[in-house]
């Protein structure tokens, strides 16, 4: 039991430390979707959501395990597709349309 | 069958992985995005495949109606109002956190399998989330404007928050200990104060203080969601949740070192009521401030070599990005180079202007950070600052008693000439005088930002 927990302060630590590397090199430029996107990863929390939905029993158990489901899929979906809305925005000059 | 569920759950930590390191440049950043999304994916399907459940009826309904829900929402909001978007996606994931903690606890309860471990681990999820779920809502509903964006403070806020929590954390130790015979009330309660703590701690920070407010909730639900991580022993949980609480932690920092403002000082003392006091009369007591004609300006660009423009989030509220671009264009033609400066809290959110303008078509390589664009202002001809006001304030280079001293600035004084497109001599949100204004080099062009560079378009046709 101890051990499990001591393999899962491990994965933490670590994941803290690469997200540290990684994110410390994205310009501020894209720091909106950055952030969108993050946000969105977050959302994954929804399998964790439907993990607790089918182990449950009981009206209110199943009820918030449910609204959990909602509340993240909202999470989930809405954070892709605004980060990927944001993304096509982007354009290069080289990109751009010929000059009228 | 576990084997499926943990090698689909390492793909798609990889995948997370990979996604945001294609978001470190604007030419890969869209695809980083679909390779973050395809993670998610398989960690839904293997997820899905795992369990064999009664409820996958009202499973799916809550899936279906989130995903047209969310994606309706994402597709109609203005980039404009993209921080309370994000801040309302962000509290969604938090509020998610809190539930399941809540759910997977009572539940341990009702079959007497709770432990210590597990008690913490939700405890903690159920306080960082609905902190986070609470004050994103708030943080949507101020920036949304439902209610006014002001600070709203009382006397003893911070004394009634350390109580709160106090109380919060003995109601969880006894929780722990109990192991939960007859706590339903106890819980209850504890749900209620962290819920009660997120509208507390969000209420006295004020609009302008968003963008650091925003990446702070977001570091709360990444730690949420790896705090649940271990509580259901779910280990993309707790890479996924690390990833996101490392991320919102730099951006935080990195929003509060632009504001040149500890992180404590915006989440616990109300900015414009500290400044107030040191504000001051208007404009300049040892300088005139001299305004310039539509046809000056136009004249002024039109035979200039490189011109930067600063933006600020007046731009924005004067709805003006697609004028800019056009100003872009046209001085193009000419032969003018012209780049854009931008502060790192310009706008609601991190990065927010650099999105407003990128949806108005201007180029992402015409965009500057601070740190690149200032040593250029001694070689630059003309900076035309629209919108913007602290951002650009010397006062916080060379006034060591100003509020704003210590802030990083754009160096807009260091140009040959600077133009402020201005509505009026009113200071900016800090309530500070901006001795720019007063500067010989600079010339103030007043009205609206859309109306001003409308005209300005029209001038430079027949210069």
């Amino acid at each position: 039991m101890l051990s499990h927990l001591l393999i899962e302060v491990y994965i933490f630590v670590l994941a803290v430390f690469v997200g540290f590397q990684l994110i410390s090199k994205v310009p501020s430029v894209l720091h909106t979707p950055l952030m969108s996107a993050t946000n969105a990863i977050h959302g994954v929390i929804l399998v964790g959501a439907i993990a607790l939905a089918s182990s449950v029993h009981g009206t209110l158990d199943v009820s918030i395990a449910v609204a959990a489901v909602f509340l993240a899929t909202l999470n989930v979906v809405g954070g892709y597709v605004v980060t990927d809305r944001i993304l096509g925005m982007f354009k290069k000059k080289s990109a751009e349309r010929p000059t009228e | 069958m576990n084997t499926l569920l943990e090698v689909g759950y390492l793909l798609t930590a990889v995948l997370f992985i990979l996604g945001v390191m294609r978001l470190r440049s604007p030419a890969t950043a869209r695809s980083g995005n679909l390779t973050a999304a395809s993670g998610m994916a398989i960690a839904f399907i293997v997820t899905v495949l795992k369990y064999h459940s009664y409820s996958w009826l009202l499973i799916g309904i809550a899936i279906i109606v989130g995903a047209v829900v969310g994606t309706y929402a994402a597709k109609k909001v203005r980039m404009t109002a993209m921080p309370q978007m994000v801040a309302l996606f962000n509290g969604m994931g938090g509020g998610a956190a809190s539930l399941i903690s809540i759910g997977a606890l009572h539940s341990s309860w009702s079959h007497g399998i709770s432990t210590p471990g597990s008690s913490i681990s939700a405890l903690l999820t159920i306080l960082i989330g609905s902190i986070s779920f609470t004050g994103s809502l708030l943080a949507f509903v101020k920036l949304q404007e439902l209610i006014s964006g002001r600070p709203v403070t009382f006397g003893a806020q911070k004394l009634v928050n350390g109580i709160l929590l106090a109380i919060a954390l003995i109601l969880g130790l006894a929780m722990v200990i109990s192991g939960g015979k007859h706590d339903f009330l106890t819980l209850t309660t504890y749900v209620i104060i962290a819920v009660g703590l997120g509208v507390l701690v969000v209420l006295p920070i004020g609009g302008a203080d968003m963008p650091v407010v925003i990446s702070l909730l977001n570091a709360f639900t990444g730690l949420a969601a790896a705090a649940t991580g271990f509580l259901l022993a779910n280990n993309v949980l707790i890479i996924a949740g690390a990833l996101v609480g490392a991320s919102g932690t730099i951006l935080t920092q990195a929003m509060s070192r632009a504001m040149n403002r500890p992180i404590q000082n915006i989440l616990f003392g109300a900015f414009g009521k500290v400044a107030a006091g040191e504000g001051g009369p208007l404009a300049g007591t040892d300088g005139v401030v001299q305004t310039a004609s539509v046809e000056d300006v136009a004249t002024i660009l039109a035979y200039s070599r490189n011109v930067v423009v600063v933006p600020g989030y007046g731009l924005a509220v004067a709805r003006a990005q697609q004028e800019v671009r056009q100003l872009m264009e046209k001085l193009n033609q000419r032969g003018v180079t012209v780049r854009f400066g931008i502060h790192p809290v310009a706008g609601r959110m991190p990065g927010h202007m650099n999105v407003l303008l990128a949806e108005a078509d201007v180029p992402y390589d015409s965009l500057y950070e601070m740190d690149a664009i200032n040593p250029q202002f001694p070689q630059t001809d003309v900076v035309l600052v629209i919108g913007a006001n602290d951002v650009t304030n010397p006062a916080a280079r060379n006034q060591p008693g100003s509020p704003l001293y210590g802030m990083p600035i754009l160096n807009v004084d260091q140009a040959q000439r600077v133009i402020v497109l201005k509505r009026s001599m009113k200071p900016g949100f800090a309530g500070i005088d901006n001795p720019l204004y007063t500067n010989p080099k600079t010339s103030m062009l007043f009205g609206d930002a859309k109306a001003s560079l409308s005209q300005l378009l029209r001038e430079l046709d027949d210069v």
